[in-house]
């Protein structure tokens, strides 16, 4: 008997045997390319020498964390990396909601395709070419701002990549311009999916369009505007590292506006060789950003469990 | 309609045209400049309307276009098959992760989904890839750090074989004797077309727009993809033709520096404003799809 089901499971087994052995490239590289690298984390506890080898380096406990936060980059970078977070995910929520809510005044089928391809075009390249494109604007001897804009105001030329004031700005509006389209388009699909009638019947009694949005359009996507929030915040400890390290040209001048978590962890691991620090800052981002994503999707489970990513 | 509506859509259109206008009009202004005398740049800076117009810069391309031949190939040959590879391993993960009856599934499952929450970040993945395993400067650096495959696509996958691909005809299938791979190949790929068109095409863009790994991972010029030798470009300009002298010995013209650069940048633009069109409608529904699901 016992023998029977063990040879029945054993037989059960065998039938999926083809299935393991589909899953195991990528099971591979998950654990190549993301389970290591956690593994990998404890370098942030070694003082690492490539003489001996990253695995056989010595242990010096915390010490990496102390010469971090003993520097004021650490609290630099933490609080760029946060504020600008912040405002992005609020701004770039606002504009994505009217962009959403405007595209859908718009009745033409044409007309609303032609807007929406349009908007979403920044989105489409990279970075490094976005780079370029502010560059054409705020060259300090060709820019067009400096050689067409400001002498049209009376204005004296800026040598914008050496003037750190003026980069939460530029850098606000450059994420929001290569990104308002992306994230329109999911507000987009939540307000076309609300029912005609709500709107007819408001019409009916009279309502006007501002009272309309107000009482049918941002009750019903408010869900999304939460769940969009809480994701946000859960991952408000990493930035677009492209837009931070590309965009400002790695101009050292604007490091005190434009350094974040992820720009200074690369500058110390491939221009600094200063792999301890490195990895102590990454081991922070990446610890206080699990805990903020664990967090964030509890509050998520408690206003809408079939919005929580688990 | 009453006047109330009509203003509201006249007022959509006036912003949505704005903000319109403010995605195209730097795309152009790259292109003006891009075919600016070098002469007036001192003057007249970027400008939309250039009083004199010059090819210079894409006569200084031309002459020193090998690099360039050579970053597109790179890019091309990176695309193609890190997507291609892409697909496979994605949907060959996926596919055993939707039969609910597989041993171990929830456990795997999680295995996939875990990479979501937690990463290691740049300076362990750095140590996995150029200490444990030697990719510094080949080809594979291009394709297999970060942008292989990754967790979120595969759930997107598994969520769609579980609603789209009928139980049924697995089940059938394999009372014909048809084994777990002629299984995955001819039927549930066969069935799969749409999600796999969609997370395709935004590989392929992945592909195409990395410059992270070359970044971090290539050091030998000659196997820089386009946006590689565009980022080397904006800080070295005359990277080009400091490489190029290993090559024909030309004359090498003098270097429209300004306008060079803008030059550049079209060329790198021009191909996916030419393919836009033709993936767009696909490309936003593939937005919807990732966004519900995200």
């Amino acid at each position: 008997m016992n023998t029977t089901t063990r040879r029945k499971r054993g037989a059960r087994l065998r039938r999926f045997i083809p299935l393991y052995i589909m899953m195991l490239p990528g099971l591979a590289y998950l654990f190549i390319n993301n389970y290591l690298p956690m593994f990998g984390l404890s370098i942030a506890f070694k003082d690492i020498n490539y003489a001996k080898g990253i695995w056989a380096s010595d242990w010096v406990g915390l010490k990496n964390f102390e010469y971090l936060f003993k520097t004021t980059d650490a609290y630099i970078i933490t609080r760029n990396t946060l504020l600008y977070n912040a405002v992005f995910i609020v701004l770039g929520l606002l504009i994505a909601i009217a962009i959403a809510i405007l595209l859908n005044e718009i009745r033409g089928k044409m007309a609303r395709g032609f807007y929406q391809s349009v908007i979403l075009l920044p989105y489409l390249i990279s970075i490094i070419l976005v780079s370029y494109l502010v560059y054409a604007m705020l060259s300090v001897d060709a820019g067009f701002i400096n050689k067409t804009i400001l002498p049209m105001l009376g204005l004296d030329p800026i040598s914008w990549y050496l003037e750190p004031k003026y980069w939460p700005y530029i850098l606000t509006i450059v994420h929001i311009w290569k990104g308002a389209g992306y994230s329109c388009i999911i507000f987009l699909a939540a307000i076309l999916s609300i029912d005609r009638e709500y709107y007819e019947a408001a019409e009916l009694d009279g309502a006007s369009k501002w009272m309309q949005i107000r009482k049918i359009t941002f009750p019903m996507i408010t869900p999304i505007i939460t769940m969009l929030t809480l994701l946000g915040i859960g991952r408000i400890f990493y930035s677009d590292f492209g837009l931070f390290y590309q965009v400002p040209m790695n101009s050292g001048a604007l490091y005190e506006t434009t350094n974040v978590i992820d720009t200074y962890v690369f500058r110390g691991l491939m221009q600094l060789g200063d792999i301890g620090m490195s990895a102590a800052a990454g081991f922070y981002q990446s610890l206080v950003g699990f805990i903020l994503v664990l967090v964030s999707n509890y509050i998520v489970r408690r206003f809408d469990k079939d919005n929580a990513l688990f | 309609m009453t006047k109330e509506y009509r203003g509201w859509r006249w007022s959509a259109h006036i912003i949505l045209g704005l903000f319109a206008l403010a995605c195209i009009l730097p795309f152009v202004l790259l292109f003006t400049s891009s075919v600016t005398d070098s002469k007036v740049i001192v003057t007249e800076g970027y400008t939309f309307f250039p009083s004199s117009l010059s090819f210079a810069a894409y006569d200084y391309l031309w002459q020193n276009s090998k690099m360039i031949f050579n970053a597109y190939g790179i890019t091309i040959l990176t695309t193609v098959v890190g997507t291609t590879a892409s697909l496979l391993m994605t949907s060959m993960l996926a596919y055993p992760l939707s039969r609910k009856d597989m041993p171990g599934g929830m456990v795997l499952a999680f295995i996939v989904f875990f990479t979501l929450l937690f990463n290691g970040g740049l300076v362990p993945t750095y140590m996995v890839y150029t200490q444990l395993f030697d990719i510094k400067n080949t080809l594979l650096a291009q394709i297999v750090p970060w942008l292989l495959m990754n967790g979120f696509n595969v759930l997107l996958m598994r969520a769609f074989f579980m609603n789209s691909v009928p139980k049924p005809v697995l089940e059938s299938a394999s009372i014909d004797g048809a084994g777990e791979f002629t299984i995955y190949y001819k039927i549930v790929l066969q069935l799969s077309l749409p999600i796999m068109a969609t997370i395709g095409l935004f590989q392929a863009l992945a592909y195409w727009n990395d410059w992270n790994n070359g970044l971090v991972f290539v050091t030998d010029a000659g196997l820089f993809n386009l946006q590689n030798v565009l980022n080397r470009i904006m800080s070295d300009i005359e990277f080009l033709s400091s490489n190029a002298s290993m090559g024909s010995g030309s004359i090498i013209a003098q270097l429209p520096s300004e306008t060079f650069r803008m030059a550049i940048a079209v060329i790198g633009i021009l191909p996916i404003l030419i393919a836009y069109p033709f993936f767009q409608k696909f490309f936003v529904k593939g937005l919807t799809i990732g966004a519900v699901k995200g």
